[in-house]
């Protein structure tokens, strides 16, 4: 009975006393959550953006400056103002004399185990892809990842065709073959043993560069109109 | 006489609560605590390390604050605030490792914000912090952070050795050396954990019988 009427009691003032722990320690955790947020934010951006342009020297080599560019809707590339986010980003890469050594593109797709997000280095003098990293990839370690670590995988990537048609569009679209089965310029030398990972990035390669290449080889002068005294960029006839 | 007594058994019982962590009462290899992250994130030295550090931070600022509300906190709602508490810790740890190293950010991934359901923190929360002053909390926590880092890395040195051939990134082994790369995946921290659990059981069980 005692035990009854004791929880009676307590009742309106047990529930209160509930309420104030919780409140008061979500209290603590907000302030705590946030103090941490603010005070590691200028430094992780700060890492996140050295990361992604130490990945941009690696795919355009030679490069010592970079820039952003938004791709518009309508084909054109533009300059990104503070804290614009356009829907498609790509990074023109200059040498030391402020000659334009390629276009730096963010592309990503289904993998194996989750998106890989992959950028690739393209040369429109040349027409072809000069370079390919991998930015965030969760393939199975040992086989998948070898996209990351192959050399003989990575090579693909040095001269990988990727020329347009006089009508603007992609003559080839770049397509992943079997290992040792590579012919034409435009394929990329799969591995054996990752299989699907390596498709994956022939998949992501060729529609990514399905769009974005004729936009970027028919925007080839960016850079003049923002520096007077440069070069323009002469298109591969 | 007594007082001198009691303080040297005080002594001994603060002690106790280090090292029971470390050996007796280790989080992976006696009480087999919190597998995900001890399975999952093992697969090389400097990752376990890293996770263990982490899991290490949560509990013992998690075990402080625990012990700090014990009065406080009504027995109803107990569970509910300790994982707030934890998750608390746990994104601030988040933003931490955000804040020291991407690359370190990106091999831990997930399983960073999945320290929130390590069940040895809860348990240390339930079963310790929440009956025991700071002090003792504070040692608790250390003794068993130190604990579930030492068995992480016993995991992860062993798993990068013969699955990678090299220990925190210098290679040990000679060219020739074929790596198991089985051990590096999931598989091989099965193989890895019952290995040790199999050495560390031998060499208790032995001392028992002495």
């Amino acid at each position: 009975m005692s035990n009854a009427a004791n929880i009676k009691m307590q009742k309106p003032s047990g529930s209160l006393k509930m309420l104030r722990a919780m409140l008061a320690i979500g209290m603590i955790s907000a302030l705590l959550i946030v103090m941490a947020f603010e005070l590691t934010l200028p430094r992780v951006q700060r890492l996140k953006a050295e990361a992604l342009e130490k990945a941009i020297f690696k795919v355009l080599p030679g490069t010592v400056h970079t820039e952003a560019f938004g791709i518009g809707t309508n084909g054109t590339l533009f300059k990104i103002e503070n804290g614009e986010k356009p829907e498609m980003t790509c990074y023109a890469g200059y040498d030391k004399n402020e000659k334009l050594v390629g276009y730096a593109v963010e592309a990503s797709g289904q993998g194996y185990a989750d998106i890989i997000r992959i950028l690739y280095g393209y040369d429109p003098k040349a027409q072809v892809l000069i370079g390919f990293q991998v930015l965030e990839s969760k393939e199975t370690p040992g086989l998948g990842d070898k996209i990351e670590k192959e050399q003989r995988f990575l090579d693909n990537f040095r001269a990988l065709d990727v020329s347009l048609t006089n009508e603007g569009t992609l003559k080839n679209t770049v397509i992943t073959v079997k290992q040792g089965e590579k012919q034409n310029p435009w394929e990329i030398d799969g591995i054996t043993g990752a299989t699907i990972t390596s498709r994956a990035i022939g998949t992501i390669i060729g529609a990514s560069t399905m769009e974005v290449v004729p936009i970027l080889f028919h925007n080839p002068g960016q850079k003049d109109q923002t520096v007077p005294n440069q070069k323009p960029m002469e298109s591969n006839e | 006489m007594s007082k001198e007594n009691s303080i040297s058994g005080q002594k001994a019982t603060t002690t106790d609560e280090f090292i029971k962590g470390l050996w007796r009462d280790n989080p992976v290899f006696v009480q087999v605590l919190g597998m995900c992250p001890v399975l999952a994130v093992s697969n090389t030295a400097e990752n376990a390390l890293a996770m263990g550090l982490a899991t290490a931070f949560v509990l013992l600022m998690s075990n402080i604050l625990v012990s700090l509300l014990r009065n406080f906190v009504p027995k109803q709602v107990r569970i509910a605030s300790y994982i707030l508490i934890i998750a608390t810790f746990v994104t601030v740890t988040d933003y931490a490792i955000q804040a020291i190293s991407v690359e370190l950010y990106k091999s831990l991934g997930a399983f960073i914000s999945l320290i929130v359901v390590n069940c040895l923190i809860l348990s240390r929360a339930e079963a310790f912090a929440s009956k025991n002053t700071v002090w003792k909390s504070i040692l608790d926590a250390l003794g068993m952070g130190v604990g579930f880092t030492f068995a992480l890395f016993c995991l992860g040195a062993v798993r990068e050795i013969l699955g990678n051939g090299s220990i925190f990134n210098f290679v040990i082994f000679p060219e020739g050396f074929q790596n198991w790369i089985v051990m590096i995946l999931p598989a091989g921290g099965f193989f890895t954990l019952a290995a040790w659990l199999l050495i560390i059981n031998k060499i208790q069980t032995r001392k028992a019988k002495t």
